[in-house]
């Protein structure tokens, strides 16, 4: 990696410890203590199930919620309180700038994500008393999921790069709702036709595809995951990432920090 | 070479979201400042010194014209290892040391590993912050931030110091430091291009000066030249006396009794008669000095709308 973009990066991460962003994890050990226990005492052989299923998801929804409010404000916080002026006015160039901000955040968001597995996996221990085979799909989940915040993080930074930080966050949020969604909205494409049917298609396909980013109930079950998927969904997050890194790159590249 | 040679530069914004209209912030400026001058850009606020001094550090991108830097152009990335940046009541990462900030810095100016930590610590010496250096800048005093923004623009040992507006909103001691540490630049050959508004700093402080209003380029010139040009034709007469002698009353002299001194502004062609007074009294003189203009009233003159007929000098 270039150095300078891993200057930013690093800095960026330590702004995020600083600003006391891994304190999430506090929040994510109380909840999968308690739900560990409370199943353990209400369920019967479905633990693990419960486990797995809250634990991913909570993984998921906090690495979503840090990925969109720290990536909304990456530039135009930058911007907006002029710390940027001194940075650029040095051998930076503004789309190193811009990859090391996201590189800064999707660690951060890694090294978040580590935290947490660990916590599911202790959750899991807890209610099953020993670790299974099946727990590696849990793993896979795992970097699925982060696979799905890099392509947050990226849209949140590209939003940031043209829109105010409310108007970033809506974006970014109703696009990973909507991605979420994308299976079914491409199942409506399939079944609709004409304009409607063109349009439904081209959204189903513009958006990015959460839900094949999903394997969270697959993992729950112990089902197997084909390496075609793995393969398949890690180019697919790469890609739309860069392209959303690029676009974000091409916006502030021409912007006038005025 | 010159150290910053501005061509014709020009900005203009668009302003309203619906409706843009086009609001011109600079009109074409040319400019050339020599290596090792400290230059004062002056005029009011929002006459356009901050757009030219973002244009020169690429923050935002001309509408037309160009800029050369050491004789290169001012998007080539060498420049930027050349050249430091303090911005107008600068903010850094508040959540970093000075240390941590400086060291930040350094890695992205390029500075080598081995070199940065001593580097760092040596800054921080000279600019007075080896007491803070742990600590986090959201717990700094304005006076100590100006000094850690100048410390910031030439930690990378830059030929050419770009300030803008840098003794703004500080106290008289803290603008003295300021005044020092520009001193000591130019003593250390650097080139200092500084905006500002507070005349009696640039008076001190620059070679040249170039004035601008309302994004127009209004004059330019040596401080010691732009005075003596806008000096106007009088004398100044200081000499021991318990009053002011009737004889020089009648001249029509503008007098001022102070102890047993007297401070005598007389027109020039009466200078001879004046002091054939004092002689012929058997006062003795003190000094006799051309009354010059001060920066202040040049930069006045130059702010009059176009035509006043009151523009004098360059």
């Amino acid at each position: 990696m270039n150095s300078r973009i891993g200057y930013v990066a690093f800095n960026t991460f330590r702004e995020a410890v600083r600003d006391r962003v891994l304190y999430n994890l506090i929040a994510f050990a109380l909840l999968l203590s308690a739900a560990a226990v409370l199943v353990g005492e209400i369920s019967i052989d479905i633990e693990r199930l419960v486990v797995v299923n809250l634990g991913l998801t909570a993984v998921s929804l906090f690495g979503v919620v840090i990925a969109i409010f720290m990536g909304i404000g990456l530039v135009s916080k930058e911007i907006e309180k002029r710390t940027l002026y001194t940075v650029l006015a040095r051998p930076v160039r503004r789309w190193e700038f811009v990859v090391g901000k996201f590189f800064g955040l999707t660690g951060t968001l890694v090294v978040n994500t580590f935290f947490m597995a660990i916590g599911v996996f202790l959750a899991l221990l807890y209610v099953a008393h020993t670790f299974q085979k099946a727990d590696l799909w849990v793993l896979l989940a795992l970097y699925f999921i982060v696979l799905e915040f890099l392509i947050v993080c990226a849209l949140a930074l590209l939003f940031s790069s043209f829109s105010t930080p409310l108007m970033s966050a809506v974006f970014t949020f109703a696009l990973f709702i909507i991605g979420s969604l994308a299976d079914d909205l491409r199942g409506f494409a399939r079944i609709t036709h004409g304009t409607v049917g063109a349009f439904a298609t081209a959204i189903a396909y513009l958006v990015p595809n959460f839900s094949a980013l999903n394997i969270i109930n697959q993992a729950a079950h112990g089902f197997a995951v084909p390496g075609r998927l793995i393969l398949y969904d890690t180019l697919y997050a790469l890609l739309y990432s860069a392209m959303a890194i690029s676009g974000a790159v091409l916006i502030f590249q021409r912007r006038n920090l005025k | 070479m010159a150290a910053i040679e501005i061509l014709d530069l020009e900005k203009t914004y668009q302003v309203g979201f619906w409706h843009a209209r086009p609001k011109l912030a600079l009109r074409p400026l040319r400019l050339t400042i020599e290596e090792g001058e400290v230059f004062g850009f002056l005029g009011p606020n929002g006459a356009g010194k901050t757009t030219t001094l973002k244009l020169l550090m690429g923050l935002v991108y001309p509408t037309a014209g160009t800029a050369r830097i050491l004789g290169m152009a001012i998007d080539d990335p060498r420049v930027k290892a050349q050249i430091g940046f303090l911005p107008e009541q600068p903010y850094f990462y508040d959540y970093l040391t000075a240390q941590e900030l400086l060291t930040y810095y350094a890695q992205l100016s390029g500075v080598p590993a081995k070199e940065r930590s001593q580097r760092v610590t040596g800054i921080l010496a000279r600019f007075g912050l080896t007491d803070s250096a742990r600590l986090q800048l959201r717990k700094f005093s304005k006076g100590m931030l100006q000094r850690l923004g100048l410390a910031q623009a030439i930690l990378h040992d830059p030929k050419i110091v770009f300030l803008d507006e840098p003794m703004s909103g500080l106290d008289p001691m803290g603008r003295r430091e300021v005044r020092e540490m520009i001193q000591q630049m130019r003593n250390e050959g650097k080139t200092v291009f500084f905006s500002t508004h507070i005349l009696s700093d640039a008076e001190a402080l620059c070679d040249r000066v170039a004035i601008i209003h309302q994004g127009e380029l209004r004059g330019v010139g040596a401080v010691a030249h732009l005075t003596s040009q806008a000096q106007q034709g009088r004398v100044e007469i200081i000499f021991c006396a318990p009053s002011v002698p009737q004889a020089l009353a009648s001249l029509g002299v503008e007098a001022r009794l102070s102890g047993d001194m007297v401070n005598a502004v007389v027109e020039e062609d009466k200078q001879e008669a004046a002091l054939e007074i004092l002689r012929r009294e058997r006062i003795r003189l003190i000094s006799l000095t051309p009354v010059r203009s001060s920066l202040e009233e040049y930069y006045v003159q130059k702010l009059q709308p176009r035509g006043n007929g009151k523009g004098a000098g360059a």
